[in-house]
């Protein structure tokens, strides 16, 4: 049969809107699907790789994302800081790794440090109100400011320091306000949740969205097919204080 | 007999405070007639029927508050079968009762209702956008 | 049931001492009232050292709660009939104790209106919810004793049968109340300055001498504004418990110097160093530490020596020596030294601040209001029968 140069035309352009349509649906789909259906996962955790991450180089986009995701306010006062994740200096963080004759590669460098979302947390056993509590379908450990009467003893319990409180009002030191989130009031401890209110929008936590490098490797322990345990399997990576029984969440890839 | 204008004042001054109630809501600034409150324009079925939401709509919010904060349960379905997010700043305010101020404050003042304290935390976008630098 | 209207007749200078004790603890009330509006800023917490003087206090005073039980046993155990005057004085300490213990908890509370979530929300795995049911029923116990006995002198009549296994309960109950306490510090594994095995019977010892020591002074105050005698012997006894209870008490803190400085693991050395000889340039605990050490061995060479035990003018000061040093060792050194260092190993100097300061002047004052006035009644109805 014979093709005139009008029917090529035709053809190709037809062809042309398939393909273009094509990818229209699916991409409406995906969007309509992630955003439909939150994240699940048995143990939710996080492998932070330091080779990757900046942080040394003054990179502080997790924190900052975190920062304006959940309202977390800035006080000059350092003794009223309220932080959900910040960065300290590797041997504050592992001083075990640092003696007289190692000189680790890391040493000085800025590590990012959150809750550590621990499988058997201290917090968690002494909280008299249960306002805070390790949430069974997911691991992560949870914080009900609601209920939470501002007692101090999961600060006392968390060996991590991985808890703040809110010793005033912290509205006022809030640069500027995220309307999808609460602020908290003075009164409550706070600390990281690994975004729950986004992972029940299918979204990732605000800190590894945010990260350039993707330094911040985030999924489900408990699958071994998942991207944290397969980096796990590859290479080293160190725990903070695992002696001490808590099981931790988080990896740091040396 | 010396005593009469001790008692008159001290009965006057009861029958002034016995009063308080009464004169002092002329006095003030509230008025006694029904509050005016400002009804959606959008929408007309509320997540739940009105006479249940005027009686209990706190007791809707806290078991919302609940389920969410601590059982991850985030979708309502409602007595008409329509799905909500629970949610009062994403839903309730965002999408019908869009002004705080001239809905829910209203009755509330009228009621002598004074607030709990959700929004020393959660915030509205009005609030938010007042509150904006 | 009460007898609280024999609190209302007094001398001049009882009425004086209630007004004193009224303005420190309007004082206390305003402050808290600051601290309420503005959050607990206006201490001089940190994110880092989160507990101080409130809960410092609490735990000290438990184990002057608790110390009624060394007349109580005696007496109500082992027929030890010297301390007849005295039973009562004890328990009306630890009813005083023990409310203060309950408000240091109130106002370190950062959401004191939610401190009933303590209740509604039941949490047996959490140390402090046995702690608020041992100190309430602590309370609960003492101030039914306290009533019941008096009630019972006052008429002139034998106690009634009831009361006496309710006396007995108070005993293993005035020893779980500091066990409870010691188990808020010993059982968190990040806090290596406080993970020992030996804290609960420290605690204990340290009651155990504190609180008699207190209850000494209060016999010897009361002798000079009030006629009242408490009986030497009860006195010499008293005094041999003080004794008995701080060798012990110091026998157990040198058993933590040697498990900390021979083994030298830095986790726990850092705390010890800190505490008494500075970390870092931060030498801010280390002057109290010290006193706190001093006055505890000069105490113990006052009691050790019968003579200078028993003498009238020497015990009072021992007694002095013992509080204040307990006082600063449990009451400030314990708590502070458990958070500094971090444990990302900063070191955040804790200074209070006068506010706070301020409200704790005013529940001691609130203590001393009750046991003055609990006092009162008691000694008015010894004196009527």
């Amino acid at each position: 049969m014979k093709l005139t140069r009008k029917d090529f035309l035709r053809l190709s352009g037809l062809g042309l809107l398939a393909v273009a349509g094509k990818k229209a649906v699916r991409a409406v789909s995906e969007v309509a699907a992630t955003a439909a259906s939150p994240k699940t996962a048995k143990r939710w955790g996080m492998v932070i790789d330091l080779q990757k991450c900046r942080e040394e180089g003054g990179c502080t986009d997790c924190i900052k994302a975190c920062d304006r995701a959940h309202n977390i306010p800035h006080f000059a006062d350092r003794e009223h800081e309220v932080k959900w994740i910040w960065n300290q200096p590797f041997e504050t963080v592992f001083p075990q790794a640092q003696t007289d004759y190692t000189r680790q590669v890391y040493a000085g460098h800025p590590i990012a440090l959150l809750c550590n979302h621990c499988a058997n947390p201290p917090c968690v056993r002494v909280c008299p109100t249960q306002a805070t509590w390790k949430r069974e379908d997911d691991g992560i450990v949870m914080m009900d400011w609601h209920r939470c009467i501002g007692c101090r003893y999961c600060m006392a319990a968390c060996p991590y320091g991985s808890r703040s409180f809110n010793w005033q009002d912290p509205r006022p030191a809030i640069a500027s306000l995220n309307p999808d989130f609460p602020t908290r009031t003075k009164g409550v401890v706070e600390k990281c949740n690994f975004c729950e209110e986004r992972l029940a929008r299918g979204q990732r936590p605000a800190c590894v969205e945010a990260c350039g490098e993707k330094a911040m490797v985030f999924g489900d322990l408990a699958d071994p097919d998942s991207e944290p345990r397969k980096l796990l399997r590859a290479r080293f990576s160190l725990q903070r204080e695992p002696e001490l029984g808590t099981s931790p969440s988080v990896y740091y890839l040396v | 007999m010396r005593d009469r204008p001790l008692i008159l004042t001290g009965l006057l001054a009861f029958v002034w405070l016995f009063t308080l109630p009464v004169w002092h809501a002329y006095a003030g600034k509230y008025s006694p007639s029904a509050p005016d409150v400002k009804l959606p324009a959008n929408e007309k079925q509320c997540v739940a029927p009105t006479a249940y939401m005027r009686d209990s709509h706190m007791q809707l919010l806290i078991d919302w508050r609940e389920d969410v904060v601590r059982n991850n349960r985030r979708q309502f379905t409602a007595f008409n079968g329509k799905v909500y997010d629970k949610s009062l700043t994403r839903t309730c305010l965002a999408q019908c009762h869009t002004n705080k101020g001239e809905f829910c404050d209203r009755c509330h003042a009228y009621a002598g209702v004074s607030g709990p304290y959700c929004w020393d935390c959660h915030h509205d976008k009005i609030l938010t956008a007042r509150s904006a630098p | 049931m009460f007898m609280f209207e024999k609190a209302f007749v007094g001398s001049r200078r009882y009425w004086v001492w209630l007004l004193c004790l009224s303005a420190v603890i309007l004082a206390g009330f305003l402050c808290y009232l600051r601290q309420l509006a503005q959050g607990l800023a206006i201490t001089g917490l940190s994110r880092d050292v989160t507990w101080g003087l409130y809960i410092a206090q609490f735990t000290f005073f438990v184990g002057v709660a608790a110390s009624a039980v060394m007349v109580v046993l005696p007496y109500y155990l082992h027929d030890f009939k010297q301390f007849g005057r005295i039973t009562i004085l004890g328990e009306f300490l630890a009813v005083g104790a023990v409310t203060m213990c309950m408000l240091f908890i109130f106002v370190d509370m950062g959401q004191p209106a939610r401190v009933l979530n303590v209740m509604r929300y039941p949490t047996p795995w959490s140390l402090m919810f046995w702690d608020m049911i041992s100190l309430g029923g602590y309370l609960v116990l003492n101030a039914l004793i306290s009533f019941i006995m008096l009630r019972a002198e006052r008429e002139g009549v034998k106690p009634p049968h009831w009361i006496k296994p309710i006396v007995i309960l108070s005993i293993p109950w005035a020893v779980s109340i500091h066990t409870v306490t010691a188990f808020l510090y010993c059982g968190l594994p990040g806090r290596t300055f406080w993970m020992s095995a030996v804290l609960a019977p420290r605690f204990l010892a340290s009651a155990f001498a504190a609180g008699p020591a207190l209850l000494i002074l209060l016999c010897l105050v009361l002798r000079k504004v009030a006629g009242f005698d408490a009986g030497r012997e009860a006195i010499r006894q008293l005094g041999l418990i003080v004794t008995y209870a701080m060798v012990i008490n110091v026998f157990l803190v040198l058993m933590e110097f040697f498990t900390v400085f021979y083994s030298r693991i830095p986790e726990h050395l850092e705390h010890f160093r800190y505490v008494f000889f500075g970390l870092d340039g931060n030498y801010h605990l280390a002057p109290w530490m010290w006193l706190s050490a001093v006055l505890s061995l000069a105490a113990l060479a006052l009691l050790l020596v019968p003579a200078w035990r028993n003498n009238p003018r020497l015990l009072p000061v021992a007694c002095v020596f013992v509080f204040v040093s307990l006082w600063l060792d449990k009451g400030l050194g314990l708590i502070v030294g458990g958070f500094t260092p971090s444990p990302l190993g900063t070191i955040t100097n804790y200074t209070p601040t006068w506010p706070e300061a301020t409200i704790v002047l005013g529940v001691w004052a609130i203590g001393a209001l009750m046991i003055t006035v609990f006092y009162k009644i008691a000694l008015s109805v010894r004196e009527a029968s």
